[in-house]
């Protein structure tokens, strides 16, 4: 949906306006009416493009600045707005202008046009401003949108902090939806000006109003306990989430006059950006969301409301019961052929899924011990090591600097991951792939367990382009009184870098135990395909 | 009388600076760096040379080997008294053959043929009397106090053949040697530095401030975060605690992971070590080798029960094999760690590796 000059010449706006200040949820009318505005404009503003859009081309080119010129011919240095045009249509842009004269044009190839015009314009508008350069990557193949059925993936927000135009969408987006927008705390390092850093001292609730209407209690609370850090880890997190979610749809009843599956879908969409400001999604919990939504449009529409709601629940307590209980079971019964009697195992912070298997290897009677390996600042390990010593294994306790230390004492290694990426890498806890590391110097084998559904598209090779930065103030401490970094925001060329997040390669992984099996980590993107085909 | 107030006043300063030692090893005494321990070792011993009663150079050698080891059990982790008192031996070893008149050539080679007819150099018994020899050794010994303190700033002066402009830095710790090496570079040129802070004690937070206040772009990072950032840095400089002599680093801890995250990127490890951290040891030696202090750094007593159940370590070195290293920087100037070997034979004579 176009930005620009929404509401001009539109007096029941005064109307929306009002009611968005104060606080009251947009009636489906008044929303209905903003959309068809916009596609309006957009249809009028489209329509003077076709007529000037030779001329803007060639004044284009012409133009000092190669800006324009450069960002029609080469890959985009914008990222591709929310319209889900693939960037590379600006390179065909040019050519478009002569076919524009031909009549009887399919309508994929003019929505295609139109896009493409948009993306040039804006690309224009942006070399103006001056602002070409931004190191944003795309992830967009070359090749014309008609011929390839493009993987285009729209770059996600929360890896493009340092684009005004991004932020100012979506802050565009959080006011329509009447989310508070979060803002970020200290300074940043450049490395990493591309990605948000919030400060746990000040959470997204605190600016909402009590009670909000827009957003549901459940998820609220949900908010807050992930801003927190009360509900942490990738399970842990995406559990929460569809039981906040089953909470939401008891509560829900169908509006008048409307479908439930597609205005229930509607009405999580907020609630997702609220979580999303709170804490950035993880992997599982975007696989999750994916599969209520699909879940939720798949009702056919003669469903009675009671019926359509418990079909929904129950499909959620299944998703729950078959990707994370069974799948732990299932990955406990492969690990446990791997542990033997005698050994050492380490592991690595607090993974619910390790945990599991070695308290299960230890009800069937293996004899071994563990070394948990904790780090700073965020000391996950403690939790792990409770969790063990109330079963009864014994267990050692180190840093994460006194691993190569107790790295010769260790058999085996096991660590649990955050999401695996379709190209291998593990993406992990901090810390995870310098356990690797030093285990393979080692020669101690590596092994990671993890479900099927942490299984994520998005490639990666190094922890930077995307990653997630959590309050820089946790990494302060007071040792014997003193506090060396408590005045560290006046210092202008001090920075403190704390990042939760870090990718493993796949030559340091041995193997990946899932609940499909015990597979090389490069087989990642196999699995993803025949999931895919399933479903 | 002179003589035994001399004696009681050397035994008192032998005592006070034996319980320094000790004290300073635990971290409650006055935190001195290597360097002050080496000074003091090395004031100490002239002190014992100029005051004790000795007649040969095979008494002194005899008194200082004997101090020496009480010195070295009060603190055995601080390598550099043990150090110092073989740099002293070996003086007192070179004057004594100076003022006999033989060349040092002949004394140096260890030739195998040598060892293997004449059983070896062993044969010198250094009882003669020289008269000039206090004089001589005291001498020495006053230019090895003089190299002692201009350490930190050769080193330091080498810095700008290293370091270029807008390059990323890697260190871990508070190293007094790299700091210094660091600061003498920003004069200069603009770079930008990543300290680790190497928990639990977390020197890395010091040395973050003062390098800042230095004007150096610095950011902290946790321990964790070392291989993530890895990729990004151009050079690792750090500072060890000992050179081992097999060209390896007893280091603080965490070292090792970071010379092997440096490895496998092919990000050159530079150690700035002066020269009298240089140690005959081997990394051998489990028994003495690695120190542990209080696990309460680690895991503290407010975690309650199941502190009974659990082992906790803390350990305060790493061993880094050499094959990691790639550049050592003293102040007599760059070696790379197959070097090292020959070094410590210049600095040291081999039957003073065992004192």
């Amino acid at each position: 949906m176009a930005d620009s000059g929404v509401t001009d010449g539109l007096c029941d706006t005064d109307d929306i306006e009002r009611s968005k200040t104060e606080g009251k949820e947009l009636t489906k009318e008044e929303k209905q009416r903003l959309r068809k505005e916009k596609k309006h404009q957009k249809k009028i503003k489209e329509k003077k493009d076709d007529a000037a859009s030779h001329e803007d081309e060639k004044k284009k080119k012409k133009k000092k600045e190669e800006k324009p010129v450069g960002a029609a011919s080469q890959p985009p240095t914008q990222p591709s707005q929310k319209a889900p045009a693939p960037a590379p249509v600006p390179v065909p842009a040019s050519e478009t202008p002569a076919l524009a004269d031909k009549p009887a044009k399919s309508k994929a190839d003019l929505k295609a046009e139109r896009r493409a015009r948009q993306e040039s314009e804006r690309a224009s508008k942006q070399g103006k401003k001056g602002d070409v350069g931004q190191p944003v990557p795309t992830s967009k193949p070359k090749a014309p949108p008609s011929e390839l059925q493009p993987v285009v993936k729209r770059l996600p927000e929360h890896v493009q902090v340092d684009n005004p135009d991004v932020l100012k969408k979506l802050a565009k987006k959080l006011e329509r939806q009447q989310i508070p927008l979060r803002s970020d705390y200290g300074y940043k390092v450049s490395l990493f000006s591309h990605l948000h850093q919030y400060s746990r001292k000040a959470p997204l609730t605190q600016q909402l109003g009590i009670p909000s209407t827009v957003i549901h209690p459940a998820i609220v609370r949900l908010g807050l306990q992930y801003s927190q850090g009360i509900v942490a880890g990738s399970n842990a997190r995406s559990v929460a989430l569809l039981h906040a979610f089953k909470q939401v749809i008891r509560d829900y009843t169908t509006p008048p006059n409307e479908e439930l599956s597609r205005d229930l879908v509607n009405k999580l969409k907020p609630y997702i950006s609220f979580l999303n400001q709170c804490r950035p999604l993880s992997a599982s919990m975007g696989n999750a969301i994916k599969y209520i939504k699909k879940e939720i449009s798949n009702i056919p529409s003669q469903c009675k409301e009671e019926e359509a709601k418990s079909k929904l629940l129950s499909c959620i307590e299944c998703y729950i019961n078959e990707k994370i209980i069974l799948a732990a079971k299932a990955i406990a019964k492969y690990s446990i052929e791997k542990i033997s009697d005698g050994d050492v195992i380490l592991v690595y912070g607090c993974s619910s899924l390790v945990n599991h298997i070695l308290c299960e290897a230890f009800e069937k009677k293996r004899k071994f011990r563990v070394i948990v390996v904790d780090s700073r600042p965020r000391l996950e390990g403690r939790e792990a090591l409770r969790r063990l010593v109330q079963r009864g294994i014994s267990c050692t306790y180190v840093l994460i600097s006194a691993v190569s230390y107790i790295l010769p004492e260790v058999s085996k290694v096991f660590l649990g991951a955050h999401a695996l990426l379709a190209n291998g890498y593990v993406m992990s806890r901090v810390g995870t792939s310098q356990i690797a590391l030093v285990a393979k110097a080692f020669n101690v084998p590596v092994l990671v367990c993890c479900e099927t559904y942490k299984f994520c598209e998005r490639v990666q090779t190094d922890s930077f382009v995307s990653n997630e930065l959590d309050d820089p103030d946790e990494l302060i401490v007071t040792r014997k009184g003193k506090t060396q970094l408590e005045h560290w925001q006046e210092v202008p060329s001090l920075g403190l870098l704390n990042l939760v997040y870090d990718v493993t390669p796949p030559d340091f992984v041995d193997l990946v135990i899932t609940d499909l099996g015990m597979i090389p980590c490069t087989s990642v993107p196999v699995v993803l395909r025949v999931k895919n085909v399933d479903q | 009388m002179p003589g035994p107030d001399r004696e009681t006043d050397l035994t008192e300063r032998i005592e006070s600076f034996l319980s320094d030692l000790k004290r300073g090893g635990s971290g409650t005494g006055p935190l001195r760096g290597s360097a002050e321990t080496a000074r003091e070792t090395t004031a100490l011993l002239r002190r014992i040379t100029a005051q004790a009663r000795w007649s040969s150079a095979g008494d002194l050698m005899e008194i200082i080997r004997k101090e020496g080891r009480r010195m070295i059990a009060a603190q055995p982790s601080e390598t550099t008294v043990g150090n110092m008192i073989r740099r002293v031996l070996k003086i007192v070893r070179e004057e004594y053959a100076r003022s006999r008149g033989s060349s040092e050539e002949t004394d140096q080679q260890e030739s195998l043929h040598k060892l293997l007819t004449s059983g070896g150099l062993s044969e010198e018994n250094f009882r003669q009397h020289f008269t000039a020899l206090k004089a001589n050794v005291i001498e020495a010994i006053n230019e090895l106090l003089t190299e002692l303190e201009g350490t930190t700033d050769n080193i330091a002066m080498q810095a700008l053949e290293h370091i270029h402009s807008n390059e990323v830095i890697m260190t871990i710790g508070r190293s007094r040697t790299a700091e210094a090496f660091l600061k003498d570079a920003a004069r200069k040129r603009k770079f930008h530095v990543i300290v680790a802070e190497c928990a639990p004690f977390c020197q890395g937070h010091e040395m973050a401030t003062s390098l800042s206040k230095a004007g150096i772009e610095t950011t902290v990072i946790a321990d964790a975060a070392i291989f993530a950032v890895m990729s990004r840095v151009n050079k690792v400089i750090i500072g060890t605690q000992t050179v081992l002599a097999n060209g390896g680093l007893r280091a603080v801890n965490g070292t090792h992971t970071l010379a092997l995250a440096a490895k496998h990127h092919s990000t050159p490890l530079i150690v700035c070590a002066p020269m009298f951290k240089l140690s005959p040891q081997f990394p051998n030696e489990e028994d003495t080798f690695h120190k542990f202090v209080s696990p309460h750094e680690v895991l503290p007593f407010t975690e309650g029960e199941i502190l009974s159940k659990v082992n906790v370590h803390c350990p305060v070195f790493d061993y880094v094999p050499p094959e990691l290293i790639t550049l050592f920087i003293s102040n007599i100037g760059g070696h790379a760690p197959s070097y090292i070997y020959r070094l410590m034979s210049e600095l040291y004579h081999p039957e003073d590796h065992e004192l």
